[in-house]
């Protein structure tokens, strides 16, 4: 015979020693479903039998129990379970984590119980009146087992029957439609609302007809023709004008198999005054009554069972989006128990009443932290918005305001006007905490929580799948986060840290365009961009058309209008008035280039080089790197002159330290000159230059997608129309598969670091590039020979030190710039996509932890 | 990178014997990161004039990546000035070199030993921090030097960055050259800031033993000793206590210098403060107490003393501050029952933290005027929106009573990682606001001396939940 018991539920083998439950359950069972309280006996005290180990033994059973349920799992409990107190602590265990209790009692006579145990080295002590007592107990529980809460009973009697159970049927959860991938419409409360219904579907073009009546059709046949799906979310019925025809509609189209359907707290109370319960007419119900009068007794009794029918929640989509009418917290996804039905119905309710007579109601949504997108109603809400995944899309049509629908996966919402007000709402529909103009998602992101962000992570990335944050270095970014970093709001992005080229293979040289080519070229890259490298500083520029639309799309409110921030997410201005001055600047060069307009957007992220370099590194510059030039040109002309003394009087060996000292003499000088290069003086605003490279992102889009000359073109068009802040980067296409091109590029190289040019920047054609093994580096620098001597010191390219530096191993640089690319655009991707704040900063975070990493500063 | 040792003693020959070093060769010696070279440019009947060179390799000086430079700037340890100035270097050059002369032998003219002799020396380039001019006139003169300093500036060509850190040095004295080498052995390593190695516990003996005799009577002792050992401040202890037991003779501390006694004020402030907070805390009743930015752990250690707080749990969202703690506390090897009462874990105050709920107070010392001004939002819900002690006790400099720093420049702050320091009336104004929007009401109090004008130094708002 076959046992069917649910998917998920917590399975109780019930039987005395001896009776066979641990070869039944390996038989019928996977060995990781079962946990036996023998093993966990064995485990605690390297005794199966131990009684004195019974207390540690249950309580690593009960934690194993926990974990598995949580993760969702089928759980065998292969013990006695005689005892109606150990069965009661496992079905409040699987009540716990909403999981259907199953009993499957083995009742095999006590007297081949005994002989079995005989049998067996371990057990032969055990007395009789062991197996004696437990099958009295085993009486008992034939009696209560059923009032105990067990959802399926199955029971064997004979060794014989135990043996004729074939095989285990797990049955599918009625709420589990995972293999259902829409595409969805997913309509609110409609509460009998039927015009505002049939104008919302006609809207999402659907189309409905009117035909005859039958056993499944209650004079509808609706259609899409892209055979889209519609999502009831409940309360179909009460408080407006035509629930029934409402309900034919709904009936007709489940019937069709064009739409599923959830219940709603209303819908649950007029099956149970259909089904003849006391109810009290509130509510709207008796506006329902009313209008079910008409109809006949069969048609309320349909409605009564189809009421009946309907299941709480749903899982759709691969586990991807999950509905139910009041929302559904993530640990009851999927799963089964009247605290389950009744969160579905009822949401979450703190027990008080608030001044309007209404529950106050908890606010789940604001823990919410699940994977799956919880598409839900019940509360009526002047506009539907997505909050931490989650979006309630009731948006009280019958209390005259508008029915809404969610189209999935698309994320678009449709919705048409109520015709009136059907009935006055107890709360007047304004949007809580009016004062502000963030929405709730923004103003709940005004505090993050630190238990996402701390320990060890895996953030899953659209580039790279998943990247792990190692905790240490997650410890090294709370503090910087913490301590230095910006309103997190703003911190949509982090640019990633760019690796060289490979070590160039010319003697003179440590790094050569060559290399850099080479690397595109050999992954199979046919075009590349070559841009000039500024040496200012790594800025990225968040601007608004004005301070509404920061309120609007960061949910900042006075902090200015947009931002302009390091690589490590410090303000790049110590001082606001001329950040936003600054910005201020930058906003209205973009508006003169009709920006806004072309792009379609009311702000951008820029990825910039802002110069010049003294600007931002003063202090840098005048501890360290000015620092060591007056050392050096103050010390070397001494030891010169000392040296030449010593040498003039005759004594021997001295003249390769003249030399030496006088060739550390002359790449001091040239240390000087390369640093001053990159400096001028600021006095104000306009001695600033700002160089965008990437326009990162604007509204709804991260240009991800673009080719880098896209980017670079755009950019040139915007400095064009520019007085003097922006600076066009000069840059050259190179087709990789022609000899010529490659060598002029090499040559305008050698041109621009001669003159003393940082170097360039080498990318591939594609923003997002991938080789045969996976993305590739987004972009490689290639420094020039002047510039490397304020990375590598002075006298680097002495050949005795160029020897030793060009033993350097570029992996790790590689793997982190990639690793920092795909959790960059990530966080961009996340933000665009309006997700919580919490989403991108994980982003945004874990580029600041892997930066943590120890990776030769040099490269 | 070079020290140039002049002598008009004569015979000038007699130098060469002191020194060990033959006058006609140029010798080389290797060091562990490159060598150092001596020779004698000059050699008349007149004069003499000694150098030694150091010659480090730059590129062996940096690998395995040991920081040099200090927080912050990680490439700075690349591109450094180790290699061109007098440096620690310089005295480890002179040991290995000189070791003869230092240690005061001479095996074929022991006569010359005792002889003091007119010196000259010159030293390009000395590094010296800040107030680097007076420093090293308080370091040389009461040895009996005449000393010439020149100041470099940054770079020429941009003027307005201003001085460098570096000298050039010119000292005369006349004395032996023992003492010469042992000075300059001692003091050219106090002035470098950045020690190119690890401050290990023989480094007291090295100092004793070399400076025993002189450094005992110098007045900037304290500043040598603490200087030499890099602030390391158990070492210096060590080190003190030794030389006043040499001493034999505990005398008042006169003589330090004015930022030392500003170290005190400051310390003893810090320690007022702290005795203020953990008498606030335990007039509140509170039995368990969370300290917000517990730093390295001074307040904690003060309240683990205190009976009547049975949960202390510390939080600083630095890393290695909470390593010092546990350290300082002996954490690690705590009983069994003590540790029950003290936990410790890295945390921010900007990020709501489920691990704060709970407790009866919490203290909050010098921690808020390291937020940025726009962050406090966050801080104040963290703290008093979802944590919500029944007691909240806050500290944070007093602005106004900068006036009363005759060092510090107007608007200048106290430390450079504040990011304001409030007037009474601003931390007054926000405190109240924080707290009636919260349901809280709070009292204030200041922390040391008062100035009519300008109150205390510091200040202190006391918060109650109003149940």
């Amino acid at each position: 015979m076959q046992v069917k018991i649910p998917e998920l539920s917590l399975v109780l083998l019930i039987g005395t020693s001896g009776a066979g439950k641990s070869t039944f359950a390996k038989k019928h069972f996977k060995s990781t479903e079962i946990v036996s309280s023998d093993i966990c006996r064995g485990i605690v005290s390297d005794d199966e039998n131990s009684l004195n180990a019974n207390k540690d033994a249950f309580e690593l059973l009960d934690f194993i129990i926990r974990k598995r349920l949580k993760n969702g799992l089928l759980t065998v409990v292969d013990a006695t379970n005689v005892q109606k107190s150990a069965r009661r602590n496992l079905i409040a265990l699987a009540r716990e984590f909403h999981c259907l209790p199953v009993a499957i009692v083995l009742n095999t006579p006590p007297k081949i119980a005994k002989e079995r145990n005989k049998l067996r080295s371990d057990r032969a002590e055990m007395g009789n009146h062991v197996i004696r007592q437990q099958h009295s107990q085993l009486k008992d529980a034939f009696r209560s087992l059923k009032r105990e809460g067990f959802r399926r009973i199955y029971r064997f009697d004979s060794v014989e029957e135990i043996e004729a159970v074939t095989g285990i049927e797990r049955e599918k959860l009625y709420n589990n439609k995972k293999e259902e991938h829409g595409p969805f419409d997913i309509i609110g409360d409609i509460h009998g609302c039927f015009d505002e219904l049939l104008e919302l579907l006609e809207k999402m073009d659907y189309v409905v007809e009117r035909i005859a009546t039958d056993n499944t059709n209650f004079g509808f046949k609706v259609s899409h023709p892209e055979n889209r799906q519609v999502i009831f979310l409940g309360d179909l019925v009460d408080r407006g004008p035509n629930s029934p025809d409402v309900l034919r509609l709904a009936m007709s189209m489940l019937n069709d198999g064009v739409a599923i359907c959830v219940p709603g707290n209303h819908d649950l109370k007029l099956q149970k005054k259909l089904s003849g319960k006391n109810v009290s007419l509130q509510h709207g119900l008796a506006e329902t009554m009313e209008q079910l009068e008409k109809e006949t007794d069969e048609f309320k009794e349909i409605v009564r069972e189809f009421l009946y029918s309907l299941i709480s929640h749903y899982v759709l989509d691969d586990g991807k989006l999950v509905v139910a009418h009041a929302g559904i917290r993530e640990e009851m996804q999927g799963r089964g128990s009247g605290v389950v039905r009744s969160f579905c119905l009822y949401g979450e309710t703190t027990g008080e009443i608030d001044e309007f007579g209404l529950p106050v109601r908890y606010d789940w949504a604001s823990e919410y932290r699940g994977y799956a997108k919880v598409v839900y109603g019940h509360t009526p809400v002047p506009e539907a918005e997505w909050f931490n995944r989650t979006i309630d899309i009731d948006t009280g049509c019958v209390f005259g305001g508008k029915l809404t629908a969610l189209r999935y996966p698309e994320e678009i919402l449709v919705s048409v006007p109520a015709h009136k007000v059907y009935c006055e709402p107890a709360k007047p529909l304004i949007k809580e905490g009016m004062e502000t103009s963030l929405s709730n998602q923004q103003v709940y992101d005004d505090l993050l929580n630190i238990e996402d962000v701390i320990g060890k992570r895996i953030v899953q990335t659209r580039l790279r799948n998943n990247i792990t944050i190692k905790e240490e270095n997650s410890i090294a970014a709370l503090e910087v986060m913490s301590r230095f970093a910006i309103n997190p709001k703003w911190l949509i992005y982090l640019p990633p840290t760019m690796s060289p080229c490979e070590t160039s293979e010319l003697p003179d040289y440590l790094e050569h365009p060559k290399e850099a080519i080479d690397y595109y070229r050999n992954k199979g890259i046919a075009q590349i961009v070559c841009e000039e490298k500024h040496m200012g500083s790594r800025a990225v520029v968040i601007v608004c058309k004005d301070e509404e639309t920061v309120a609007e799309k960061f949910g900042i409110v006075n902090e200015g209008i947009g931002v302009c921030y390091t690589r490590t997410g410090r303000n790049f201005f110590n001082d606001a008035n001329l950040e936003q001055r600054f910005l201020e600047t930058v906003r209205d060069e973009l508006t003169k280039g009709n920006f806004w307009e072309k792009f379609e957007t009311s702000w951008v992220c820029l990825d910039t080089e802002l110069m010049p370099w003294s600007a931002k590194a003063q202090s840098l510059l005048k501890d360290q790197y000015a620092s060591v030039g007056a050392a050096a040109s103050n010390a070397l002309p001494a030891v010169v002159r000392a040296l030449e003394q010593t040498q003039a009087r005759g004594i021997g060996g001295v003249e390769a330290y003249v030399e030496k000292f006088a060739n550390k003499q002359a790449s001091i000088g040239q240390y000087i000159k390369a640093y001053q290069q990159y400096c001028w003086e600021v006095k104000d605003l306009s001695d600033f230059r700002l160089a965008p490279f990437h326009i990162l992102a604007t509204e709804g889009a991260v240009h991800s997608d673009k080719t880098h000359q896209w980017h670079i073109e755009n950019i040139g068009a915007i400095c064009e129309a520019s007085s003097q802040l922006f600076y066009a980067t000069p840059y050259k296409i190179v087709d990789c598969a022609d000899d010529a091109s490659v060598e002029a590029v090499i040559q305008w190289w050698l041109e621009l670091t001669e003159k003393g040019g940082e170097g360039m920047v080498i990318k591939p054609m594609d923003f997002v590039a991938y080789g045969k093994r996976g993305l590739l580096q987004p972009a490689i620098k290639c420094r020039g020979k002047e510039y490397l001597r304020i990375i590598y010191g002075p006298e680097y390219d002495t050949p005795e030190h160029l020897k030793r530096l060009k033993k350097r191993g570029l992996l790790r640089k590689r793997s982190l710039a990639l690793r920092e690319f795909a959790l960059g655009i990530e966080g961009l991707e996340r933000f665009v996509g309006k997700q919580p704040l919490r989403r991108t900063h994980e982003s945004v975070f874990g580029v600041l932890a892997l930066e943590s990493e120890a990776v030769d500063p040099r490269l | 990178m070079l020290l140039e040792i002049t002598t008009t003693h004569q015979p000038t020959s007699d130098l060469g014997y002191l020194l060990h070093k033959h006058p006609d060769k140029f010798q080389s010696f290797d060091l562990s990161h490159g060598q150092v070279h001596v020779f004698y440019p000059e050699l008349t009947e007149e004069k003499v004039k000694f150098c030694l060179l150091l010659d480090i390799d730059p590129i062996e000086l940096v690998k395995g990546g040991r920081n040099l430079s200090g927080k912050g700037f990680a490439l700075g340890h690349y591109v450094n000035d180790r290699i061109y100035v007098a440096s620690s270097f310089m005295s480890v050059g002179i040991s290995k070199t000189l070791s003869s002369a230092l240690n005061g032998r001479c095996k074929d003219r022991p006569e010359l030993l005792g002889v003091k002799m007119p010196f000259e020396v010159k030293i390009s380039v000395l590094p010296a921090p800040i107030g680097g001019a007076i420093l090293i006139q308080k370091l040389f003169e009461p040895l009996g030097y005449k000393v010439q300093l020149e100041r470099h500036i940054l770079d020429a060509k941009f003027e307005s960055w201003g001085e460098s850190k570096y000298y050039t040095l010119y000292l005369k004295n006349e004395l032996t050259l023992q003492e010469l080498l042992t000075h300059l052995y001692v003091l050219i390593p106090v002035l470098d800031n950045d020690k190119h190695y690890y401050v290990g516990k023989n480094e007291i003996d090295k100092l004793v033993a070399r400076g025993g005799d002189w450094l005992q009577e110098h007045p900037e002792r304290k500043q040598i000793a603490e200087r030499y050992l890099f602030n390391l401040k158990s070492l210096s202890r060590q080190a003190l206590e030794r030389l006043i037991e040499k001493d034999g003779n505990e005398t008042a501390e006169a003589g330090i210098v004015e930022t030392h006694e500003e170290m005190v004020k400051r310390k003893t402030l810090h320690q007022k403060r702290l005795y203020k907070v953990v008498e606030k805390l335990l007039e509140t009743n509170a039995e368990s107490v969370l300290d917000l930015g517990c730093g390295e752990g001074k307040l904690l250690r003060l309240l683990l003393k205190q009976k009547q707080f049975k949960k202390i749990t510390g939080m600083d969202v630095s890393f290695s501050e909470l390593k010092k703690a546990k350290d300082k506390l002996y954490y690690d090897d705590m009983a069994p029952k003590q540790k029950e009462r003290i936990q410790l874990f890295q945390g921010s105050l900007l990020y709501s933290d489920t691990r704060l709920l709970g407790y009866d107070a919490a203290a909050i010392v010098e921690v808020i005027e390291h937020l940025d001004e726009n962050r406090l939002k966050s801080f104040e819900r963290v703290i008093f929106e979802i944590a919500r002690p029944k007691s909240v006790v806050i500290t944070t400099p007093n602005g106004e009573y900068n006036a009363l720093f005759p060092n510090l420049k107007e608007g200048a702050m106290r430390h450079s990682d504040h990011r304001f320091e409030w007037t009474r009336k601003e931390f007054q104004d926000w405190a109240t606001a924080i707290a009636q929007k919260n349901n809280y009401t709070v009292s204030f109090e200041p922390i040391g001396e008062e100035d009519e004008q300008y109150g205390a130094p510091s200040q202190m708002g006391v918060f109650s939940y109003a149940s």
